[in-house]
C-alpha cells in the first residue's frame, strides 16, 4: 500500500539520532520561549529561525516544525497559569482553562490540554498522509491563472475569517503584497523601491519583517500596558485527571478534533478561528453548558483539541499547494524557499525524504510535547515568572544577533527597528498584522504567476476566467467577498468574533 | 456643516494607506510598464499601489462618517527608547564589539519600563546574558562579530 511506504520513508528520514534530536530540541526550544508571556508563536518561530539555517532541509523543517507545535503548547500554559495568552488561539483556553488553575486544579488543566493536543496531532497526522497525495496531483494540473487565483481566493479567506475592519484587512495584505515585490525585479533586472541601496536589491528578508512587527511592535505594546499587568501564579498539584475528568473530556476532543481539522485546510483557517469555533460549538453540545467560563474542563478540551488540529491541518495547503494560511505558516514557506525549496506540489514528487519525514515528525513531535511537557512543567513555570522588564531587553538581544546572522549585515538591525515602529502604530490603529505577512509572502510569486498566465494569453486578461479552474476559484472568492459585505452575514459574523 | 473626523484610527490608517500607495505608484513611474502580454516592473506595483492608494482614500472618508474609538495615548518612551537602543545596536556591533552593544542595548531598552532598577540583581543578570550570547553565538555558532571591536584595540 502506498500510505503504508510513504509512512516508512517518513519513519526512516524522521526517526534518525539527529532528526529526533532537533525534533525535541525544537519542541522544548518553542515550549521554553512560547510559556514566556506575550510571545505568541509568529515571534518565537522567527527568533529560533537563524538557528536553523546550518541545518540540512529536512532536519530543518522538523525543527521548525516542533518549534511551532512547542511554541503553541507553551502559549496555552501561559493562557491556563496566568492567564495571559500569548496569541489569539488560546485565548479561549485562557477562559476555562485559568477557572480551573483558580480552583486548583492546574494540573488536571494542562495535563487535558496536552492529552487534546496529542490526540489531535495524531489524527491530522494521518488526515494529512491520506489527503496530501491527492492534493497535490490535483495541483499538478493548475497553470498560472490557476495558481494565480488560488492565491487571490487565499486572501480573500484570510479577509472573510479575520477579525476586525474588512477594509483594513484588504489595505494590510496589499501593503504586504506592495513590501514583498521590493528588490530586484525577476525578469528585467530592475532594482525597485530599493533607494539606491544595495542592501534592499535581494529585497527584505521575512524574518526581519516578522521580528520586527510581531517581536518589537508587540513589545512596545506591551509595555505601555506594563504598569497594570501581574503574574500571578497559582500552584500545581496532582497533575493526572480523574476517571470522571476522562469521561468528560472525550467527546469535546473529537469534536474539537474534527472541527479543527476541518477549518485548518482552509486558507485563512488555521489555529485561532479552529479554537473560538470549538468552544462556541462545545458550549451549545455541552450538558454541562453552565459551567462553561467557570472551570468546564470540556472549555479546555475542545479548543485545545481544535486548536494543534487546525495548526497541523493548515500544513496540508502549505506543503501541496505552496499558499500559506496563517503567518505562521508563511514564515514555514519563507524558511523552505530559504533552503531552495519551491514550496507547491512538486515538493513531495521532488523531495519524498522531507516530505514524508516532515509528516511523522509531526507525530514525533506531538508525542515528544506529551513526554516532555508534563514533566517539566516546573520549569515552565519558573519561565513564567520572569519579570517582563527582565525578558524583553533579552528577547531584543536576541532578535538583534538573529536578524543580524541573516545576511552579516547591520542594516537588517535597523530595517527591523523600522518594522518594529510600523507594527507598533498597525496595532494603534486596529490594522491587525498578520495579512500583511500573507501578503508579504505571496507578493512575488502572485506576480510571477500573474505575468506567465499573461504570457500564455498573449496579454489577455479573460484568461484568468475563461480556465475552468481558475474561474471556480475566482467565483469562490468573489461569492466570500460578498458575503461579508451583506450586512446580514456582517452581523453574524461580528457576533461570532464576540465571542 | 464642516467635515470632522470621527474616527481617527480609520482616519491615520488611511492616510497610511494612501501614503504607501501613492509613493509607490510614483516610484514606479520610472520603471517600465511593459504590455499586458509582457508586464513590465511597474506593471503589478502599479496596479497594487493604486489599488491602496483606493483604500487610504476610503478609510479616510469613512472615518468622515462613522464614528470609532480614539487613538489612546502613544507609548512614546518605549517606541523611543526601544527603536533607538536597536539601532544603537546596529551602530555597536562592529565597531565596538558585541559586548558592548549588548550592554548598551540591555540598559537603553530597559530604561523604557516602569519597574526597572539598575541593582546588583540585574546588572548581575546582565552579565549573564552577555557571557550566554559570547560563548553560544560567537564561539559556538562562529557569529562574524568582534566580542570587542576596533574601538577597543588602538
Amino acid at each position: 500500500m502506498d500510505l503504508l511506504s510513504h509512512l516508512g520513508l517518513g519513519i526512516a528520514t524522521a526517526a534518525t539520532g539527529v532528526n529526533l534530536f532537533y525534533c525535541l530540541a525544537g519542541v522544548f526550544l518553542g515550549t521554553a520561549i512560547g510559556v514566556l508571556p506575550g510571545l505568541g508563536p509568529v515571534a518565537t518561530i522567527a527568533m529560533l529561525l537563524p538557528v536553523t539555517f546550518g541545518l540540512p532541509p529536512e532536519t530543518a523543517l522538523i525543527m521548525l516544525a516542533g518549534i511551532f507545535y512547542g511554541a503553541q503548547y507553551g502559549g496555552s500554559t501561559t493562557a491556563i497559569l496566568v492567564n495571559l495568552p500569548g496569541e489569539s488561539s488560546s485565548v479561549v483556553t485562557a477562559l476555562d482553562g485559568y477557572q480551573m488553575a483558580r480552583q486548583g486544579r492546574a494540573g488536571t488543566a494542562l495535563a487535558t490540554a496536552a492529552i487534546a493536543s496529542f490526540f489531535a496531532g495524531t489524527v491530522c497526522t494521518l488526515l494529512i498522509a491520506l489527503a496530501a497525495p491527492p492534493l497535490s496531483e490535483m495541483a499538478l494540473k493548475f497553470g498560472p491563472a490557476d495558481y494565480f487565483s488560488l492565491m487571490v481566493l487565499g486572501l480573500v479567506a484570510s479577509i472573510v475569517l479575520a477579525s476586525g475592519s474588512l477594509l483594513h484587512a484588504l489595505g494590510m495584505i496589499i501593503l504586504g503584497l506592495l513590501l514583498g515585490l521590493i528588490g530586484t525585479d525577476v525578469n528585467s533586472g530592475t532594482a525597485r523601491y530599493s533607494f539606491e541601496l544595495p542592501e534592499l536589491n535581494d529585497g527584505i528578508n521575512f524574518v526581519v519583517v516578522a521580528m520586527g512587527v510581531f517581536g518589537l511592535g508587540e513589545i512596545i505594546a506591551n509595555l505601555q500596558t506594563e504598569g497594570t499587568r501581574s503574574v500571578t501564579l497559582t500552584k500545581i498539584a496532582g497533575l493526572m485527571p480523574s476517571r470522571d475528568d476522562f469521561k468528560r473530556m472525550v467527546a469535546p476532543i473529537l469534536r474539537g478534533t474534527a472541527l479543527g481539522s476541518a477549518l485548518g485546510i482552509l486558507p485563512g483557517g488555521g489555529a485561532m478561528l479552529s479554537s473560538f469555533a470549538a468552544y462556541s460549538l462545545e458550549k451549545k453540545a455541552s450538558r454541562n453548558a453552565a459551567q462553561f467560563g467557570k472551570g468546564a474542563i470540556e472549555g479546555v478540551a475542545a479548543p485545545e483539541a481544535a486548536n494543534n488540529a487546525g495548526a497541523q491541518a493548515s500544513f496540508i495547503p502549505m506543503l501541496t499547494l505552496g499558499i500559506p494560511s496563517n503567518p505562521v505558516m508563511a514564515l514555514m514557506i519563507g524558511a523552505l524557499i530559504m533552503h531552495g525549496i519551491q514550496p507547491g506540489p512538486g515538493v513531495m514528487a521532488e523531495q519524498p525524504a522531507l516530505f514524508w519525514g516532515l509528516v511523522v515528525s509531526m507525530w514525533i513531535g506531538n508525542f515528544f510535547l506529551l513526554v516532555l511537557n508534563l514533566p517539566l512543567i516546573g520549569l515552565w513555570v519558573r519561565m513564567i515568572s520572569v519579570p517582563y522588564h527582565y525578558l524583553y531587553p533579552t528577547i531584543l538581544v536576541f532578535c538583534g544577533i538573529g536578524v543580524f546572522s541573516l545576511a552579516n549585515t547591520q542594516f537588517d538591525i535597523y530595517l527591523m527597528a523600522a518594522f518594529g515602529v510600523l507594527g507598533y502604530v498597525f496595532r494603534k490603529l486596529d490594522c491587525e498584522p498578520a495579512p500583511m505577512m500573507l501578503g508579504f509572502i505571496l507578493g512575488p510569486m502572485m506576480e510571477e504567476y500573474l505575468r506567465r498566465a499573461l504570457l500564455m494569453s498573449k496579454g489577455d486578461a479573460t484568461v484568468l476566467v475563461t480556465r475552468p479552474i481558475s474561474a471556480t476559484l475566482l467565483a469562490v472568492s468573489a461569492v466570500g467577498l460578498v458575503a461579508v459585505l451583506l450586512p446580514a452575514l456582517r452581523e453574524k459574523r461580528e457576533e461570532a468574533f464576540q465571542q | 456643516m464642516k467635515p470632522r473626523i470621527r474616527s481617527p484610527k480609520d482616519f491615520w490608517a488611511g492616510v497610511l494607506y494612501a501614503g504607501f500607495g501613492g509613493i509607490a505608484v510614483t516610484i514606479a513611474r520610472d520603471y517600465g510598464m511593459g504590455s499586458g502580454a509582457r508586464m513590465g516592473p511597474a506593471y503589478f506595483p502599479t496596479v497594487l499601489g493604486s489599488l491602496l492608494l483606493l483604500i487610504g482614500i476610503a478609510s479616510m472618508v469613512r472615518s468622515l462618517m462613522k464614528d470609532g474609538e480614539p487613538l489612546g495615548t502613544i507609548a512614546w518612551k518605549p517606541m523611543v527608547l526601544v527603536t533607538a537602543a536597536t539601532v544603537l545596536f546596529g551602530l555597536l556591533l562592529r565597531a565596538a564589539g558585541l559586548v558592548p552593544a549588548i550592554v548598551v542595548l540591555v540598559l537603553v531598552s530597559a530604561a523604557a519600563s516602569v519597574k526597572f532598577r539598575l541593582e546588583w540583581r540585574s546588572l548581575g543578570l546582565m552579565a549573564l546574558l552577555v557571557a550566554f550570547c559570547a560563548l553560544v553565538f560567537v564561539e559556538g555558532l562562529g557569529l562574524n562579530v568582534p566580542l570587542l571591536g576596533a574601538w577597543f584595540h588602538r
